[in-house]
């Protein structure tokens, strides 16, 4: 079986965003980019999968700019085999970028996709489903633990209050949730070996996909702050201020 | 201009987050239905008829819809939803696996977790983890929408008496089925809706430490949550995370215990009323955002605030 695993480039987790001072976008400039850290789980999953003996090959896919190469290769240096760049400079939203990976999908019939359930930049958890409802394929999102049995795969999932188990007719579609596993770091040796690894390069062109813009951001501002307050000497004098000042216990 | 709420239940209650989406639906204007798919659901559109501000109840009652399947109810929205200005819910983990899947079969985007309504086509949301805000107006006919539950005052759950109408259609895509649901038994509230919330991170040391918490959070009628970094460290399981990329909250009473105050960490409570940190490190995140600030071990704190409450 082929495992699809998608991965974007946003900006590194650990970096505090700043907002434009012509409050357009947030300042992206010489700021350190990283793999999404729900495509990481992905990445990561996928490789147990083929380590597993289940999957035979993993193909990672990632959209955006010549740059994003660099998140191949880091997925490809994690075990995956073969990336494909879909390369753009246009701002994808995800409808967009469902349309463009039922594209790949078509060309690279996988029997599973897995991708993060969200980006840390937009925020916005709707890319999985979306090419769920493109490709008809069935979805276990928000997924903590995946098994796969013969022609089904049995999804774990993270509601409100709990987990949901379903049970999926494959080719299915799995996004992650933070618990599905632990990703590894790439060891030297395999970063070596990800750069003799294949990497195509295509176009939405070539997919014949037309990015079509179903919002416009009008403008993008800094959250108003909140102030800090005081620090109490004790406990006692804690529970008194919730008492009698907040009147919230 | 009309909106289509999809209403959150367990096919005999609704479910309180849906009174918040009702909220957020009467500031776009225009008229409000609410779409109830299910299995012996009549009990959930009942009460959704009540709901001040309904205009009608739309009950999809079908075997396909019990678990709220989203290759089934994505398919029932978009046929449904064809027909309004807008499709709104409050962004709860069903919402959020359902929607997306209607918009893309309607063709259109999702605008998800709106902070703010502005006008009936533009909205505020975040982004970033909340480090920023952004201003985005829809260019889709149709618009759908994930509301932040904590954005929007719920909706009064009495008064209106709204037309219940049963809608027919039937859409089992036959690609994925229900197999089981583990949900913990708590007797305490759940996060998104309590109070009063104690949270844990990486400082507890480990699992067994929550139970300081736990007596904490029984007096007051508190719910329990954790930071990711309680959760990554295998201490309490991912459904009490509170975070960007876990529940958002804002409870009167937040109480974070051990917990440093990452920025994924903040998008997800710094709305509280009254936020208070017990951390033996001064110069933690976190007691930039506090209210009252307990710089202590809260090995000592915590029993010695569990003792006077």
């Amino acid at each position: 079986m082929k495992v699809l695993v998608t991965v974007k480039r946003v900006i590194d987790y650990n970096v505090k965003v700043r907002v434009k001072s012509d409050n357009t976008d947030v300042d992206l400039t010489n700021v350190k980019m990283a793999m999404n850290p729900f495509c990481e789980i992905a990445v990561e999953e996928a490789v147990r999968l083929k380590e597993a003996g289940v999957a035979s090959e993993v193909v990672v896919v990632s959209l955006g700019p010549q740059a994003a190469q660099e998140q191949i290769r880091t997925a490809l240096a994690l075990g995956a085999d073969r990336g494909i760049l879909v390369q753009t400079d246009e701002v994808l939203e995800s409808l967009n970028v469902a349309k463009l990976l039922a594209k790949v999908i078509d060309q690279e019939q996988p029997g599973l996709v897995i991708m993060g359930k969200q980006a840390i930049d937009s925020d916005n958890n709707q890319t999985g489903q979306m090419l769920g409802a493109l490709t008809g394929m069935a979805q276990g999102t928000f997924a903590s633990e995946v098994k796969i049995e013969g022609d089904k795969a049995l999804v774990t999932r993270e509601v409100d209050g709990g987990l949901q188990t379903v049970e999926l007719a494959m080719p299915a579609l799995v996004t992650t949730d933070l618990r599905l596993n632990e990703p590894r770091y790439a060891s030297l040796p395999n970063i070596m070996k990800a750069k003799k690894k294949p990497m195509d390069t295509t176009t939405p062109e070539e997919l014949g996909v037309t990015i079509k813009a179903h919002s416009e951001v009008l403008r993008v501002d800094t959250p108003e702050e909140r102030q800090a307050g005081i620090k109490v000497a004790s406990v006692d004098e804690l529970v008194d201020k919730l008492k009698n000042e907040a009147k919230v216990i | 201009m009309a909106t289509l709420i999809i209403a959150e239940h367990d096919n005999s209650t609704l479910k309180a987050s849906t009174l918040h989406a009702v909220t957020a639906a009467q500031q776009v204007g225009g008229d409000i239905d609410v779409l109830v798919a299910g299995s012996g659901c009549q009990a959930a559109a009942d009460e959704a008829a009540k709901v001040a501000g309904v205009a009608k109840v739309l009950v999809a009652d079908n075997a396909a819809y019990a678990n709220q399947l989203a290759e089934n109810v994505a398919k029932l929205v978009a046929e449904v939803g064809a027909g309004y200005s807008h499709i709104m819910a409050t962004s709860t983990p069903e919402a959020k696996n359902v929607l997306p899947r209607a918009a893309a079969l309607l063709d259109v985007g999702q605008i998800s977790d709106i902070l703010r309504v502005d006008s009936a086509d533009t909205f505020g949301r975040p982004i970033y983890a909340g480090n920023a805000i952004a201003t985005v107006k829809s260019l889709d006919a149709i618009k759908v929408i994930t509301v932040r539950g904590t954005a929007f005052e719920a909706a009064a759950a009495e008064g209106g008496s709204a037309a219940v109408e049963a809608v027919s259609a039937a859409h089992d895509a036959g690609v994925s089925s229900f197999v089981s649901d583990e949900v913990a038994q708590s007797d305490r509230p759940e996060l998104t809706s309590a109070k009063i919330i104690v949270s844990g991170g990486r400082g507890m040391g480990n699992g067994e430490n929550f139970a300081m918490l736990d007596s904490v959070a029984d007096k007051l009628g508190a719910a329990v949550g954790a930071s990711r970094a309680a959760v990554d460290a295998g201490f309490v399981p991912n459904d009490m995370q509170v975070g960007q990329t876990g529940k958002i909250v804002a409870p009167d009473l937040y109480v974070a215990v051990g917990i440093s105050g990452a920025i994924q960490h903040l998008a997800g409570m710094k709305d509280s009323k009254y936020i208070v940190a017990i951390n033996k490190d001064d110069e933690a995140p976190i007691f930039q955002v506090a209210d009252y600030g307990l710089v202590a071990d809260l090995f000592e704190a915590v029993p010695e605030l569990d003792g006077k409450l």
